[in-house]
């Protein structure tokens, strides 16, 4: 039993504390000890990465109780991926937002960033039902107080929203997890993947229920349509560092479908018959044709981003809804994908509010340092429309080829490729206007606008000017991380299949958790 | 017994459910607290309803009642109690800023707005 795998909840857990309690009034020091807390998360995250790599399962039982009574905290290939890509990601944006000087603008804000990867850490480990609802909270909870981070009217009607709709979502969960209480008396996935296994055809109701009320509660956090009400306006308004750290979020509620429905209810069990093909599918299609849309009828380029972050997250649903190997190790490679281009996209977004001043799709004079913010825009914008050469396109090639010959082939494939051409069009129409146009303007008599606009005062925002080098540091970091994934797409995709093919076989995980000594009774049949 | 029980829950979620969709805080909050109540005696039930019968082992006594809804309970309390405090810290700075409770969008477009730092 390693201890390693506890702490990537513990390290932001105390961090969060200590930096509220010691370094309250010193943004330096706040800033100090949170990337210092987020480099050993990734430090962590890679040595876990490295160790389950060989598809073994390590796990840490939390105050040394027995599997089905304690909570258990797991990592296979799959959880520990995404730790590794939450604290990679967590560096970036934290970085973006040191240099753009969101931390100075409301409080609390390195505190509540370590608190949201905590809980985001959690629910990726976390190896027992009601823990994952914790998790969930403690990332919501910490995910209010950054949304609304800086103030401001617009942010907080968007935050009511946001908040109320999570509250339904979670609410649903509760009540999902007391039908599963119910009807197996366990919370613990590994038992309860035993325990559903053995429920007669007959007597499936309630579980069914269940079973559907969880894939409602983790379609909310996807943002799949029609569940993706909160998602536009949240992340458009939401600090735009917080938006690009939000970007994992979505991916939390993937991930917990793809872990719930491969190991508790797989899909070969009549309880699950029809969920996949016939609710999650049409539905994914339908978010990804609706987040392209979105794209191209957008009129800001923050809420763009937002629609174009429902459609990405369609695209990988409509890959976890084949429930094949080859979807699911697609999927897992286009969640990596979709999470940086998303997160870029993002921080792009806050480079051209930085310089512009405003993030309205209409003509307006050459902002501060257009040259640099077009190019990065252009890059996150090819890679999130999946145009060659970028992961996205890879990643799109993966999702088609998972979908070959099955029976919704063809509504598959049309919709995935006439979104694409939708959304490039979308991109191509926002940046065109953003940094085209705008030579094609003269600048007003007081807004005496140069091209790189290194006088810095050429709009009414206070603080416009050319964005400083940390935050195109960190966005053109994240970009090449992205170009990373394009270039080593081969051993990325291998890994994936592996991952795909560890959670079909889900008999390792369920008894190196169970089957621990200090054990103290074997599942009951049925209830 | 469980009649009562069951039909509390139904109609406190009916209930809870109507005032969601209000699309004002003030009721839309209720509702939410509605739910949580709701979703709270649920989870109790989810573990069979026994009537005086103690949850930790006690010498002289056979029958038990399940203690972990007891325990999920506990937690479900404490995160909806705190939640339902943000909400209303947010959904009252909202009000106050803007002098409107609607939940929803607004009806005009707004132009936006430079980040005033708060």
């Amino acid at each position: 039993m390693t201890h390693w795998i506890i702490a990537p909840i513990v390290l932001p857990a105390m961090l969060a504390p200590f930096i509220v309690l010691a370094a309250r009034y010193h943004v330096g020091i706040q800033r100090v000890f949170s990337v210092a807390g987020v480099l050993a998360l990734i430090g962590i995250s890679a040595g876990l990465a490295w160790q389950v790599s060989d598809g073994s399962v390590i796990y840490y039982r939390l105050g040394d109780w027995a599997a089905p009574f304690g909570i258990v905290v797991v990592g296979d290939r799959l959880s520990t991926l995404m730790i590794l890509l939450t604290s990679v990601l967590a560096l970036f944006v934290l970085l973006h937002a040191i240099g753009a000087d969101w931390d100075r603008r409301g409080r609390h804000f390195h505190a509540l960033f370590q608190f949201q990867l905590m809980g985001i850490l959690g629910a990726f480990l976390t190896g027992d039902l009601f823990n994952l609802f914790v998790f969930f909270e403690v990332l919501l909870i910490a995910s209010y107080g950054l949304m609304i981070h800086a103030g401001g009217n617009a942010r907080l009607r968007a935050g009511v929203q946001y908040v109320l709709f999570n509250l339904i979502g979670s609410t649903l969960f509760l009540f999902a997890l007391g039908s599963i209480y119910a009807e197996t008396g366990t919370l613990n996935m590994a038992d309860l993947a035993q325990r559903v296994a053995l429920i007669g055809p007959e007597e499936t109701v309630g579980i069914r229920v269940a079973a559907v009320l969880l894939l409602l509660v983790f379609a909310i956090k996807a943002a799949l349509v029609p569940l993706h009400f909160w998602l536009p306006s949240s992340y458009a308004e939401a600090p735009a560092p917080v938006a690009a750290l939000f970007a994992i979020m979505t991916k939390v509620g993937a991930y917990a479908i793809i872990r719930v429905y491969t190991l508790i209810f797989p899909p070969d069990l009549d309880v699950t018959a029809g969920l996949f093909d016939l609710w999650l599918l049409p539905a994914a299609l339908v978010s990804l044709a609706i987040g392209m849309i979105g794209v191209l009828a957008a009129q800001r380029l923050d809420r763009l981003v937002a629609y174009s972050i429902i459609g990405s997250m369609g695209m990988v649903l409509v890959s976890i809804a084949l429930f094949t190997p080859e979807g699911i190790a697609a999927a897992l490679y286009y969640i990596v994908h979709s999470t940086l281009a998303g997160a870029v996209l993002f921080l792009v977004v806050d480079l051209v509010r930085t310089g512009r001043g405003s993030v309205e799709l209409t003509t307006q004079p050459p902002m501060a340092g257009t040259a640099l913010t077009a190019g990065l825009f252009f890059l996150a914008a090819i890679a999130m429309a999946g145009l060659p050469p970028l992961s996205g396109f890879l990643g799109k090639l993966l999702v088609l080829d998972a979908a070959y010959g099955t029976d919704l082939m063809t509504w598959i494939w049309a919709i995935v490729l006439g979104s694409s051409l939708v959304s490039i069009l979308g991109f191509a129409r926002a940046g065109s206007v953003l940094f085209w146009k705008a030579h094609s303007v003269a600048p007003t008599e007081e807004e005496e606008s140069t091209k790189d606009g290194d006088d810095g005062g050429d709009e009414d925002e206070p603080d416009a000017g050319a964005p400083s080098r940390l935050a195109y540091a960190a966005t053109g970091g994240l970009l090449a991380l992205l170009v990373a994934h394009t270039v080593f797409a081969g051993q990325v995709h291998g890994y994936t299949i592996d991952m795909a093919a560890q959670l079909f076989a889900p008999d390792s995980y369920i008894s190196t958790v169970l089957d621990t000594p200090g054990k103290l009774s074997a599942p009951k049949e049925g209830n | 017994m469980e009649l009562l029980v069951a039909s509390a829950i139904g109609v406190m979620t009916a209930a809870g459910m109507y005032l969601v969709l209000r699309l004002r805080t003030f009721p839309v909050i209720l509702g939410m607290s509605l739910l949580t109540y709701a979703v709270n005696v649920f989870l109790f039930a989810s573990g069979r309803l026994t009537i005086g019968a103690p949850p930790i082992l006690r010498d002289g006594v056979t029958t038990y009642t399940d203690p972990l809804p007891q325990a999920l309970v506990l937690t479900a309390i404490v995160i909806s109690f705190g939640m339902t405090a943000v909400v209303v810290m947010i959904g009252l700075g909202a009000y106050l800023g803007s002098d409107d409770d609607h939940v929803d969008d607004a009806p005009v477009p707004r132009t936006s707005e430079p980040e005033d730092p708060a």
